[in-house]
């Protein structure tokens, strides 16, 4: 099928152009063809995708609806405590189900004809099934068992929800990996996160180039310019990357080593003193020690597209949801746990400005997609160049490299077949 | 009375939005109190009591930030605002201290001539009267929408 749909196209530009990792042809970006193939062998393929945190379902009843790929996807909690998801399409006629973000209900009613599911998404209840004095209704074949929306799997890491419509993806912590999986832990590190805010990011171009920035350790210090405009990221820093052997999950991170770190008063001193740019209220900076390490930085995706964000204290998750090949939105959720301080949350409050539509360090990712999707227009045959540290996709003590990158178009090109 | 403060409020928000509009955002931070809070939030964490901003801060060295960081540090796009203002309403106020909200919509002009509605919403506010200079010592701005295009540089 998806052979049909790669190769089936007369232009030339639409097969991929080389075995190597290193060249991503710009159809890739802007083809409709591969978007809805995407849907299929992606987003409802054998993939763990981001639906929730566990934590937003507290109750019974509880339930908030939200997407894989471009399918909308309800979750709820129903009485027996445990999670379900399944799609937000009336199994009639296709409606949305659940009109709402989130809420708390007994049962499910489509508002077009008034089917009605449980809340694990059983078809519970259509209306005049049995017609009205005895005419009419549906016929006596009909089995409400046999109509239901499609289900997926549902699996949790450390309070964060993940659904597939796949009944051949490994678990998730196989699917992850010990190294992606331990390191999700490291940062919910047992606590209970509580959501401090939500935003949506409309970013002008495909999902994919939105992914690639995030796997992308490259371009952090050249399109970022705020800490280095107010000199505050002089200390000596180690870090590295981290590439799942699927190539799809990644880590990046940086961690102030222990010597610099004792240093640490003296040297903001010093970068206050020979600065020409300095904050007026560094407080915006001021962290507290959160994890038994030293890592300030670590940027976790899986693939295709869920983000843990730890960026000193401001800890946040991304879900990149496609909304046709030119279009994506960035669903931000910023993150505090149960037990944190009032001062600790107020640091958390200050440092968010750091991340998001309007972040310190993130603010240029909105945009920087956009001009990549407006470049390769007319471009369709051309391709990126992802040269930098080499061909493969190893992890690395170098975080001047795409081997993140080149990791994704990996995981990409096989789950597509390319 | 309520005419007085109306007016007054008026005008200072009047003085506000051309501030942004004109691109003078050196200026933009004068309008609050030292000890001021600026957040810009959405509809739905308002409602819900969620405390994290799209941009937050608690001092007008934070805003001072935020425009040095946007004249020195952060790419974007080149664009203008242009701010439309309702009427304040007036919640409450007494001889120190007024409290008020005020509908805004504001319209976003690219480089490239794109017009687009940016966002509108209600800016939630506790000026300080200062006897008759008033300054910001609360604004909360409430946007109505959840969905931020591209990016959120200048202020609201």
């Amino acid at each position: 099928m998806l052979d049909q749909i790669i190769h089936s196209k007369s232009e030339p530009g639409h097969i991929w152009p080389s075995e190597s990792l290193t060249r991503v042809p710009y159809w890739i970006f802007q083809d409709r063809d591969t978007y809805v193939a995407e849907q299929k062998l992606i987003f409802q393929g054998p993939s763990w995708n981001y639906l929730c945190l566990s934590v937003e379902l507290k109750n019974t009843g509880d339930f908030i609806t939200t997407f894989v790929g471009d399918t909308s996807v309800i979750v709820a909690r129903d009485s027996d405590g445990e999670l379900y998801a399944f799609e937000n399409r009336c199994a009639h006629r296709g409606a949305l189900i659940a009109l709402e973000q989130r809420g708390n209900t007994k049962d499910f009613s489509c508002v077009y004809h008034a089917w009605t599911y449980d809340r694990q998404g059983n078809l519970r209840g259509v209306a005049f099934k049995d017609g009205i004095k005895g005419k009419g209704g549906m016929p006596a074949s009909f089995c409400m068992e046999e109509h239901n929306p499609r289900k997926l799997r549902l699996a949790e890491a450390f309070g964060i929800v993940f659904g597939s419509f796949s009944n051949d993806v490994p678990p998730l912590e196989e699917h992850l990996g010990e190294e992606i999986y331990s390191r999700i832990g490291r940062v919910m590190n047992g606590r209970t996160p509580v959501v401090l805010g939500r935003f949506t990011q409309a970013l002008p171009n495909n999902w994919k180039l939105y992914m690639e920035n995030v796997k992308d350790s490259y371009h952090a210090s050249i399109l970022h310019l705020f800490f280095t405009t107010f000199e505050l990221n002089r200390l000596s820093q180690t870090g590295g990357i981290i590439v799942d052997p699927s190539g799809g999950h990644h880590i990046s991170f940086s961690a102030i080593e222990p010597d610099a770190a004792k240093d640490n008063e003296y040297a903001e001193q010093d970068i206050r003193s020979d600065s020409e740019f300095k904050l007026a209220d560094p407080s915006l900076l001021q962290s507290f020690k959160e994890f038994p390490d030293n890592v300030t930085l670590q940027i976790l995706s899986v693939f295709p597209t869920f983000v843990l964000q730890q960026i000193q204290n401001a800890i946040a998750v991304r879900q990149v949801v496609p909304r046709g090949t030119g279009r994506t939105d960035l669903h931000w959720t910023l993150l505090g746990f149960a037990e944190d301080t009032p001062e600790q949350r107020l640091v958390r409050l200050k440092q968010a400005n750091l991340v998001g539509p309007a972040g310190y360090i993130s603010m240029e990712d909105g945009c920087v997609g956009g001009f990549v999707q407006r470049g390769i227009a007319g471009a369709s045959g051309e391709q990126a160049v992802i040269e930098m540290g080499g061909a493969d996709t190893d992890s690395s003590e170098s975080r001047v490299t795409e081997a993140s990158v080149r990791g994704f178009w990996k995981a990409y090109r096989a789950r597509m077949g390319m | 009375m309520i005419q007085d403060v109306v007016n007054l409020i008026n005008h200072v928000q009047g003085a506000y939005v051309r501030c942004i509009d004109n691109g003078q955002l050196e200026a933009w931070p004068d309008f609050f109190e030292e000890n001021c809070t600026y957040k810009i939030t959405t509809a739905d964490n308002y409602a819900q009591g969620l405390e994290a901003g799209v941009i937050f801060a608690n001092s007008r060295g934070m805003l001072r930030d935020r425009v040095a960081s946007l004249r020195e540090a952060n790419i974007y796009e080149r664009h203008v605002y242009r701010h439309f203002l309702g009427q304040p309403w007036i919640l409450a106020e007494d001889s120190a201290d007024v409290s008020s909200e005020t509908s805004f919509f504001v319209a976003r002009i690219m480089r490239g001539g794109a017009t687009d509605v940016y966002a509108t919403g209600r800016y939630l506010d506790v000026y300080r009267l200062n006897g008759g200079a008033p300054k910001i010592r609360e604004r909360i701005v409430v946007c109505d929408s959840s969905r931020f295009d591209t990016l959120l540089a200048l202020p609201l």
